[in-house]
């Protein structure tokens, strides 16, 4: 596969969704349904991805254990997320939770 | 300074007003570089993404899916879904722009992030469409553009100058990033119910070939939400008449 195919593809796809409504102006509507629809992409797209690298980070099955330091950083970045909503501090405290967990770990 | 003319001082303005924005991305685009340098993409194939992409939730999501040998076809759907909510950040703006030259359209468009949709809408809304000139708009877009390059180009430097970063498990500085936008997003009910679904179907299908698992994760999420909100807007509805 070409990556700079790949980039490439998405560059394109990105532009004409962000230039569609611009250039073609008054003729796109978007019905209540769809616009309900879009506002749920952001969390259910990220979430998919966020639960199967921090529950199987090693692909094979579910590693539900405290012995998984991808999981353990994950519940406390969430933790910290729910308490304080700031981005910066949720990933710096739930990078040091899994670096340190990962530390521990490997002695 | 009164001698400038009134499109470089709009220019100006724009771009002054995107500063706090600039902050808070340059963590990310330095956290984006050094994950292309632990990953299958040569470091220019990050710049060159951000160059052309300029998207910063669909670039982390395509590396990502990358590193999981996903097919160029779920990459590029994936990269659809994840944009489409610029749909209405565009759908928003263009009164602002409508009576501008293809050109300015096209351009305009090119620069429309998340941050610079929040920027350029809080200053564009204030007046009536056509009142306030492109260049703000420019300003602010330009501004967030260069700085993401600058950053990206700092964690690609930062990865290679640290090869060994990716044994780490480097990859959990994304997992942590995505759950620090995600979880705020939760403010009722439904986003959470969603949330679940996508998260339980994508663990579900997680080891379907290409990451198809991730597109059926991402419609049942959605569809649950969508079904959770429709008393919402009937109400809302009923409300109004």
């Amino acid at each position: 596969m070409s990556y700079v195919v790949l980039i490439l593809g998405m560059a394109v796809i990105t532009c004409l969704i962000r230039a569609a409504v611009f250039v073609l102006g008054e003729r796109v509507v978007f019905p209540p349904l769809v616009r309900t629809a879009l506002e749920f992409v952001p969390v259910t797209v990220l979430t998919a991805i966020i639960v199967p690298m921090a529950v199987a980070p090693h692909g094979g099955g579910a590693e539900l254990t405290w012995r998984n330091p991808q999981l353990v950083g994950a519940v406390a970045a969430c933790g910290v997320s729910a308490l304080t909503r700031r981005p910066l501090l949720t990933i710096a405290f739930g990078l040091a939770v899994f670096f340190v967990w990962q530390g521990l770990l490997a002695r | 300074m009164s001698t400038s003319p009134t499109w470089l001082k709009e220019l100006a303005n724009g771009a002054r007003d995107t500063i706090p924005m600039m902050v808070g991305a340059a963590p990310f685009g330095v956290i984006f570089g050094t994950l292309v340098t632990s990953g299958p993409l040569h470091p220019w194939h990050g710049q060159l993404m951000s160059l052309t992409v300029f998207a910063g939730s669909a670039q982390f999501i395509a590396l990502g899916l990358l590193a999981g040998h996903a097919s160029l076809i779920v990459v590029w759907a994936t990269t659809f879904v994840v944009n489409l909510r610029h749909l209405l950040y565009s759908a928003t703006l263009a009164p602002y722009v409508a009576r501008l030259s293809p050109r300015w359209r096209w351009t305009l468009a090119a620069l429309l992030t998340d941050e610079v949709f929040a920027v350029t809408y809080n200053h564009y809304r204030l007046a009536p469409p056509g009142a306030i000139g492109p260049h703000y708009f420019l300003g602010s877009g330009l501004a967030m553009y260069t700085n993401w390059q600058i950053w990206t180009l700092a964690g690609l430097l930062f990865g290679a100058a640290f090869p060994h970063l990716q044994s780490l498990g480097l990859d959990f500085a994304m997992v942590a990033t995505f759950i620090a936008i995600v979880v705020p997003q939760l403010v009722a009910l439904r986003y959470i119910a969603a949330a679940v679904a996508a998260g339980a179907l994508a663990w579900l299908c997680h080891d379907w070939p290409y990451k198809l698992g991730l597109l059926v994760a991402v419609a049942g999420g959605v569809a649950v939400g969508v079904v959770l909100s429709r008393p919402h807007e009937q109400l809302a509805a009923t409300g109004s008449e």
